[in-house]
């Protein structure tokens, strides 16, 4: 499909295209909004039904579950410390709803959610909201002496103060930005080298067809390694929120 | 999980850091990946990040007041200033929990 026309289209697939036809279409619901609904499907899937049997020897469902419970459980607790128990669920979906939107992206045909701004973003904010009400909330008016350190000169207090706050308010973009391109980066490349595939597989009989192995072999490496990425990417999101809650529950 | 406080789980966390087998806690860093591409990528959106907010807010500021440039100029060099800040907490250990 790509391939025609020599040119290497490799940002189409990030297009929104409505599903559902004209339900679909008149109130916006995308095949984002599909993945994203298939993916907390299947999240709570994974919860009710992998744990519905109690198993004290887990079966393969359970185990998958627990690992993901006991993995996410020990980076919160670890980042934050026991109170961080109670931001264990918030840091939990969070988690399990960005590796599965990354996961789900590297199934063919699958739409890969998180390698859209406005998601990742949203996120983004979500967890920042949610850090600082927590702050405000543990320390009241006491949080605002994050944005001074202790001991400072007061004199450089007009300088210190509004570059604290923008680097708090740097936190979310960078947050976002580093998930959205990292999975916008690993899509392009697949496509590109996929297209590759094409062009030089269609061009030149036998010689085509064996020089077209070689960027599908780096596909098959990139498959691999986005998997990797994808995996990666929810535990530093994951692990990011875990220390800015760490330091709103601590406050320096 | 909530009754197992008999002190189990801080033997075996013990035992196992005696064998080497767990990182001692608290000295895991932030945890995060470490490679030089990681962490390279890492500094870029930091610094990137603060740089876009800080000119975000200047020209919000300077659209609302009308003072344009100025304070796009003066929130642009808190931005790099902030971005600089961000690196340098990312390289700077974090600090041990107080416990």
């Amino acid at each position: 499909m790509a391939a025609e026309g020599k040119a290497i289209d490799a940002l189409s697939q990030f297009e929104l295209v409505p599903v559902l036809g004209a339900v679909g279409r008149s109130v916006g619901f995308s095949q984002a909004n599909a993945h994203m609904l298939l993916a907390v499907g299947l999240i709570t899937g994974l919860m009710i039904w992998g744990m519905s049997r109690r198993a004290v020897v887990p079966g393969r469902l359970q185990a998958l579950a627990e690992t993901a419970y006991e993995f996410v459980h020990e980076l919160v607790v670890g980042q934050v410390g026991d109170e961080g128990k109670r931001f264990f669920p918030f840091v939990f979906s969070l988690f399990m709803f960005i590796l599965l939107g990354n996961l789900l992206g590297l199934l063919p045909y699958a739409f890969t959610f998180t390698s859209h701004i406005a998601v990742t973003f949203a996120l983004a904010a979500l967890v920042i909201v949610v850090v600082t009400i927590v702050a405000l909330a543990i320390h009241g008016t006491h949080f605002f002496s994050y944005f001074f350190p202790e001991g400072a000169p007061k004199l450089l207090a007009p300088l210190i103060i509004p570059i604290e706050i923008i680097s708090y308010l740097s936190r979310p973009v960078s947050l976002s930005v580093r998930l959205f391109a990292n999975m916008v980066a690993g899509h392009v490349m697949l496509k590109v080298f996929a297209t590759f595939v094409v062009m030089i597989g269609s061009a030149a009989g036998v010689l085509g067809l064996i020089g077209a192995v070689l960027p599908l072999a780096v596909n098959v490496a990139l498959v691999g390694f986005e998997l990797l990425v994808a995996f990666l990417q929810a535990y530093v999101f994951a692990i990011l929120t875990s220390i800015y809650l760490h330091d709103a529950v601590h406050l320096h | 999980m909530g009754d197992e406080r008999d002190g189990f789980d801080r033997r075996l966390r013990e035992a196992r850091a005696k064998q080497g087998l767990d990182k001692p806690a608290g000295t895991a860093g932030g945890g995060l990946p470490t490679g030089p591409w990681g962490i390279g990528f890492r500094a870029g959106v930091e610094v990137v990040s603060a740089l876009v907010v800080g000119i975000v807010i200047g020209l919000m500021l300077d659209r609302w007041l009308g003072t344009w440039p100025w304070l796009f100029l003066l929130f642009f060099v808190a931005g790099s200033a902030a971005g600089i800040l961000n690196v340098y907490r990312l390289f700077s250990p974090r600090r041990v929990r107080p416990k």
